[in-house]
């Protein structure tokens, strides 16, 4: 038999002829790296997760126009520009004067789809506008003029209503432009918002006669201020006629809560190191102090201090990598059940993160065993022989 | 050559002398016993021949060689290459087999070689027991064991503390025969015992006292085996 098959056996008895002992050090090791893997993972998925939280906050990117307005043509070339993982949602709006009851009020034209990706924070009372047909008032507008969800209003698009009527003339207001709508919901945001109707797309191209070109368009980007400035720079560069301008209030708040979180969770995650490693010590030093008559009797028969080095720290890398291992698959349902009960949303496996975690297991088991392992080389053989 | 040779060996802690320029030889091929009351310095005395301790002062040359100036790591070594040792408690790894328990003494010497143990439990009795852990062996088979492992390097001299402190009759008995085995072979025993059945199939008694010799006895009727004395 080689030497190094004995080895093995001789570790691997002592590892499973000594369950009760072995498996308080495995749970200690491998809780600590569940701890660990799972920390990390969420170190490094908080910024995808925070993203995602902090886009319920509204657009983080406005594309304004360098003329008159934006075209369907450049917004879809500037979607091209972003990663569809990346884009939460894109919002064109179209703002136009119309009149409700004789009276000019702003109307948003846009794909309300998306603006309930860019804008999830908006709270309807009834429904959005699914069909052609149907509005959604502004709760001051609704207020103002008295509308509630399911009742029906007209609309007007009288761009005469711009300028005062000089007197004795009159205002001409031409058949095919008004419209009747079903105000699906009201919406309330505590914001200007209230103070707008909105309405599809083609409604307003009905109402106005005219082809739809945008004013502005909200983009929702899920990326931190150095992505989105880099996507800003690719959008002015590669876009023609349009600007693209970064929302600081948003994209700077999530940037120092992502810093902080992130310091929280690493210094978590040394903590954790620290007390494992602590751990994992104790533990080896309780396994060294019940086995000083065996590393007596190993000396006794002419067992070399190298031996003994060699035997605890084949015990202790074993256990680190199996703990480790466990580690690893228990931190990554940990990350799981926090991802889902903090941010509500799943976390993404990282296969790189298993051998890291294994690694960086039996590295922290082979330091928390140097003490232990020191003191038993220096077993004085004839005193434990002798039972003292 | 003697095979061991304490010459004025002295092992003081504080004040108090275990042993006190103590001269002993030991040829090869012998079977010294050593007795003497508690307290005496046989496990001193032994303790120092088998390189787990070191003098105070004095020599003591192993197959010539003075060990008593050796550091540890030259102590190991001849633990490992020269001596045999069997103890009292037994002392055997409770995780491991009894062949395991054998190989380990291989490992540390030399490369394991499972047959090998397997043929040094067959000489001891124990083929059939040699997949057993200490736990399920008796005392004796422990102490069989022991010897086993005792002799699988084939040591300069097999050094025996107290090794039947801890056995019935029979196995006693069992024991004493597989010592007379091996010195019929040629092997060199030291055995420390305070059972004077044990110590009188020896060929040479050394009896110890107060850390010195007190007296020495050959054995003139020298069989190896053991006589038990039925007490009326």
């Amino acid at each position: 038999m080689k030497k190094r098959k004995m080895y093995i056996r001789m570790i691997m008895a002592s590892l499973l002829r000594r369950r009760s002992r072995m498996i308080i050090a495995l749970l200690a090791i491998s809780i600590g790296a569940m701890i660990l893997s799972g920390l990390v993972t969420i170190y490094y998925d908080v910024p995808r997760q925070m993203g995602q939280q902090f886009r319920s906050y509204g657009a983080n990117m406005i594309l304004t126009s360098e003329g008159d307005s934006i075209t369907q043509e450049q917004v879809e070339a500037t979607k091209k520009l972003i990663p569809d993982d990346k884009l939460v949602g894109v919002a064109a709006y179209r703002y136009q004067t119309v009149r409700i009851n004789d009276r000019p009020v702003m109307a948003a034209a846009a794909d309300l789809e998306q603006v309930r990706k860019t804008s999830p924070f908006w709270l309807v009372e009834g429904e959005w506008p699914s069909k052609e047909g149907e509005l959604m008032a502004g709760k001051n507008i609704a207020r103002t003029y008295n509308l509630k969800a399911g009742k029906r209003t007209t609309c007007t698009f009288a761009p005469e209503a711009e300028t005062e009527a000089q007197p004795g003339e009159t205002e001409e207001i031409l058949p095919d432009n008004w419209a009747d709508f079903t105000v699906s919901g009201i919406l309330d945001t505590g914001g200007k918002e209230e103070d707008y109707v909105y309405m599809l797309i083609p409604d307003m191209e009905k109402l106005t006669g005219m082809p739809t070109e945008y004013d502005v368009c909200e983009l929702s980007v899920s990326a931190n201020s150095a992505e989105l400035s880099q996507i800003a720079e690719q959008i002015d560069q590669q876009v023609e006629g349009v600007t693209a301008r970064l929302v600081k209030r948003v994209t700077e708040s999530e940037d120092t809560v992502l810093t902080k979180l992130q310091s929280l969770v690493l210094l978590v995650t040394i903590v954790v190191l620290a007390l494992t490693m602590i751990c994992v010590a104790t533990t080896m030093t309780a396994v060294v102090a019940e086995r000083r008559r065996e590393i007596g009797l190993r000396k006794a028969l002419g067992a070399s201090n190298g031996s003994i080095i060699a035997e605890f720290m084949g015990e202790g890398v074993v256990l680190g990598a199996f703990g480790g291992l466990l580690g690893a698959i228990l931190g990554f349902a940990f990350a799981q059940v926090v991802s889902r009960n903090v941010f509500n949303s799943s976390i993404r496996l990282m296969p790189w993160l298993i051998p890291v975690t294994i690694l960086a297991s039996v590295v922290v088991t082979g330091i928390a065993c140097l003490i232990p392992i020191r003191s038993a080389t220096q077993v004085d053989p004839a005193l434990v022989l002798k039972g003292e | 050559m003697s095979l061991l040779e304490l010459k004025n060996v002295s092992k003081i802690y504080g004040s108090l002398h275990a042993l006190d320029h103590v001269n002993l030889t030991v040829e090869k091929g012998e079977w010294l016993a050593i007795m003497g009351p508690s307290g005496s310095g046989k496990s001193t005395m032994m303790n120092i021949i088998g390189a787990l301790d070191k003098a105070t002062e004095g020599e003591i040359l192993l197959d010539g060689e003075d060990i008593s100036k050796k550091n540890a790591r030259a102590l190991t070594d001849i633990r490992r290459d020269k001596i045999g040792l069997i103890f009292q408690q037994f002392h055997l790894v409770s995780y491991l087999t009894a062949v395991e328990n054998v190989m380990l003494a291989q490992y540390y010497h030399s490369v394991p070689d499972e047959k090998e143990a397997l043929e040094a439990l067959e000489r001891v009795g124990l083929s059939d027991r040699a997949h057993h852990y200490p736990s399920q062996l008796s005392g004796g088979e422990q102490q069989r064991v022991c010897v086993a492992r005792a002799l699988i390097n084939y040591p300069e001299i097999i050094l025996a503390d107290e090794p039947t402190g801890n056995l019935d009759e029979a196995n006693e008995e069992i024991v004493v025969e597989l010592f007379r085995k091996l010195h019929l072979e040629g092997t060199t025993l030291v055995v420390v015992t305070h059972n004077p059945e044990v110590a009188e199939v020896a060929q040479r008694t050394v009896v110890l006292r107060n850390g010195r010799v007190d007296r020495e006895m050959i054995n003139e009727n020298f069989t190896g085996k053991i006589k038990h004395i039925t007490l009326q």
